[in-house]
């Protein structure tokens, strides 16, 4: 603890570094490696069923690289936006959530939500990973990407600023994670921080991707970069509890007090965000009443059309109302039930990502000129190759935290 | 506790000659564009609104921002949908077959009077404030500061499509053989820039229905459509404010 309070020194810092490599790290990853080989049974079929998941996956959306999107997928002109789409959204929200699910801990201090934060900093690499697979399987020229968002960027655009900083997001966790592993605290502490903040800046930049679109009214207004930080707590508890649980049910541990008063916090920070979350459904859905026709065409296929079944069940039932009586109900204390509180709320949460991105489109931009052409809602269904990819990513998220949990010992931290 | 009366003596009257005649006027503008909201739709007459119906406000009604400044006058009635101009378009600018850069959309009014249907031509309006370039990553779409016209610089597109959601006109699809979206340009690179005056779809129209040329050029027909207040001209979704420069009228 007491080198928190000293500067930072550069040549102290690289002896530090050279000297946790030397000692504790290698011997450390030895015996991990044992730990690993030395997994359960059952562990071994996850991981291998994990395995074989994104092996195929990617051999299959490999192929729709092949023959091209426009065959592959389902997306169209008019909905050009699909299950793709909203999968990367949902990906990088729970990485953005775990990362300042984390902080709590990690940055600002606050003590209970330290035992979580090891894991659920390894976690939000995952998922940011998971995302950015989907997405070079969404955007038609990735490696253009690469090259023209240095050379010419779009600086009014917030897909340039929502790319820029999540790479620098990305890299802020991995250095975050890596002193974390060194025990380098106090430079963990700092990275920590840098990455909250750009991630804080990239998620609230994809919700104005859709927020500042102003020919769409379903997604217009500054609601959605709001929103959007907000779900990002919802879905970064859920996915703390969920991995947190699993974890110890791989290592066969039993959570000691801290673990356990950290879950109770976690599991009430939950239930508080889940109750933000119906708060802000209301609203949108009255508001959306008296606006234009096209937003109330949207919110009407939502409430009484083609999504209501998606709607109501998935996403007021399964992912707000019976999520928020289960952690209420478990008052923190039980934790299988909030273990099944973060299922549902996970999947509730999936598809109110494909609702926002869908819905936002179903609604032809010409509807009000009441032509032939665009008289009706537009469809959309995700294709074979579509549903892949967004295996591959959930295969990525399984495998990677099976691997992570034997690899580095169940993610425990030496300091609380 | 004592109040402070009111000076009732010295007070002014907050009556008509306080107000100015610029606010007055604004008033009037206001009131009569949401009625033309309610009476129409998205028509806008030059009356109620002329500033919104000149390509770029009233800042520009002297002095375009482009030179030229292209735009198109559709004039909507004498539409036919032989969809020459789509053939014309087509073929000028090899266009494959799941795409288009123009339409004909049709319009039926079961309980209208005599005439029940009329079609409605679309393109990319070539919007002065185009939705499509703010939200471009990597400035793949741009708007020329010579024509103003929206144009690809397709080599950089990165097909994160953002753009053809950003479009109000659903003007944009993606090209799998330019492996880029693509888009109307005003048959820039194909007819325009070689010389010629009209676009494909104008030239191929045998209707007079699309009418391209200079909207900052005072002898230009766009111009002297789109300046004369009597007949209404509008634009397509106005509420976008992406200020278009492809006008509508009839007659």
């Amino acid at each position: 603890m007491s080198n928190r309070t000293k500067p930072v020194k550069i040549s102290s810092l690289a002896r530090d570094v050279f000297k946790s490599f030397d000692s504790s790290v290698i011997t450390g990853w030895q015996s991990n490696l044992a730990g690993f080989l030395s997994g359960s049974k059952s562990f071994y079929v996850l991981l291998a069923i994990s395995s074989l998941v994104v092996l195929a996956s990617s051999m299959t959306t490999i192929n729709a690289l092949n023959i091209g999107y426009r065959h592959a997928y389902n997306v169209t002109r008019e909905i050009p936006w699909g299950i793709l789409i909203s999968t990367y959204v949902f990906f990088v929200v729970t990485s953005t959530g775990l990362c300042i699910v984390s902080s709590i801990g990690h940055v600002f201090g606050v003590k209970d939500f330290m035992p979580i934060a090891k894991r659920a900093v390894f976690l939000s690499i995952v998922t940011i990973t998971a995302g950015f697979t989907v997405i070079f399987f969404e955007i038609e020229n990735p490696f253009r990407m690469a090259l023209y968002n240095v050379i010419s960027p779009g600086l009014t655009s917030n897909i340039w600023w929502m790319g820029t900083l999540y790479g620098a997001y990305m890299v802020f966790m991995i250095i975050e994670y890596i002193f974390l592993l060194l025990n380098l605290h106090k430079i963990a502490m700092f990275a920590g921080l840098a990455g909250l903040l750009t991630g804080l800046a990239a998620h609230s930049n994809l919700g104005a991707i859709f927020g500042m679109l102003h020919a769409r009214e379903f997604w217009y207004g500054p609601y959605l970069p709001i929103y959007f930080i907000v779900s990002a707590l919802a879905s970064g508890c859920a996915a703390v509890i969920f991995f947190t649980y699993l974890g110890y049910r791989i290592n066969n541990e039993k959570m000691d007090k801290p673990m356990e008063r950290s879950m109770e916090a976690v599991g009430k920070l939950c239930a508080l965000m889940v109750a933000v979350l119906i708060f802000f459904n209301i609203w949108k859905i009255i508001t959306g009443f008296v606006g234009g026709e096209g937003k109330q065409a949207a919110l009407t296929a939502m409430l009484a059309g083609p999504y209501a079944f998606n709607f109501w069940v998935f996403e007021v039932l399964i992912g707000m109302l019976l999520p928020f009586t289960l952690l209420m109900y478990s008052k923190g204390k039980n934790i299988g039930m909030m273990f099944l509180a973060s299922i549902l709320m996970t999947t509730g949460i999936f598809m109110m990502r494909y609702d926002l991105v869908v819905i936002g489109q179903i609604v032809p931009v010409f509807h009000e000129l009441g032509v032939k052409e665009f008289s009706q809602l537009l469809p959309y269904k995700p294709s074979f190759y579509e549903i892949m990819v967004v295996i591959a990513g959930l295969g990525i998220t399984a495998s990677s935290f099976l691997l992570g949990e034997k690899v580095f010992k169940g993610h425990k931290s030496d300091v609380h | 506790m004592k109040l402070n009366k009111p000076d009732f003596e010295n007070i002014k009257a907050e009556c008509r000659d306080e107000v100015t005649e610029v606010e007055r006027r604004e008033f009037l503008k206001i009131g009569l564009a949401i009625t033309g909201v309610i009476a129409g739709g998205t028509i806008f007459s030059v009356v109620s609104d002329i500033g919104r119906v000149f390509a770029s406000g009233k800042e520009f009604n002297e002095k375009y921002p482009y030179k030229p400044h292209y735009s198109m006058v559709i004039r909507q009635d004498r539409c036919i949908d032989c969809e020459r101009c789509m053939e014309a378009c087509v073929l000028t600018n090899s266009v494959p077959d799941y795409g288009y850069r123009t339409m004909i959309l049709e319009r039926e009014v079961a309980d209208a009077v005599g005439q029940k249907r009329e079609f409605i031509p679309v393109l990319c309006n070539h919007c002065n404030q185009p939705p499509c370039v703010r939200a471009c990553p990597t400035k793949a779409t741009y708007k020329d500061s010579n024509t103003g016209i929206v144009m690809m610089h397709y080599s950089k597109c990165i097909g994160c499509k953002t753009c053809v959601l950003a479009c109000p006109y659903n003007a944009r699809y993606f090209n799998e053989e330019k492996h880029a979206i693509d888009k109307c340009n005003f048959c820039f690179d194909t007819r325009i820039s070689k010389g010629e005056k009209l676009t494909a779809c104008s030239a191929a129209c045998p209707a007079g229905v699309r009418i391209f040329g200079d909207l900052s050029d005072s002898g230009s027909e766009v111009y002297n459509l789109v300046h004369q207040i009597a007949k209404p001209v509008w634009v397509q979704r106005p509420e976008v404010g992406a200020k278009p420069n492809v006008f509508y009228m009839k007659g």
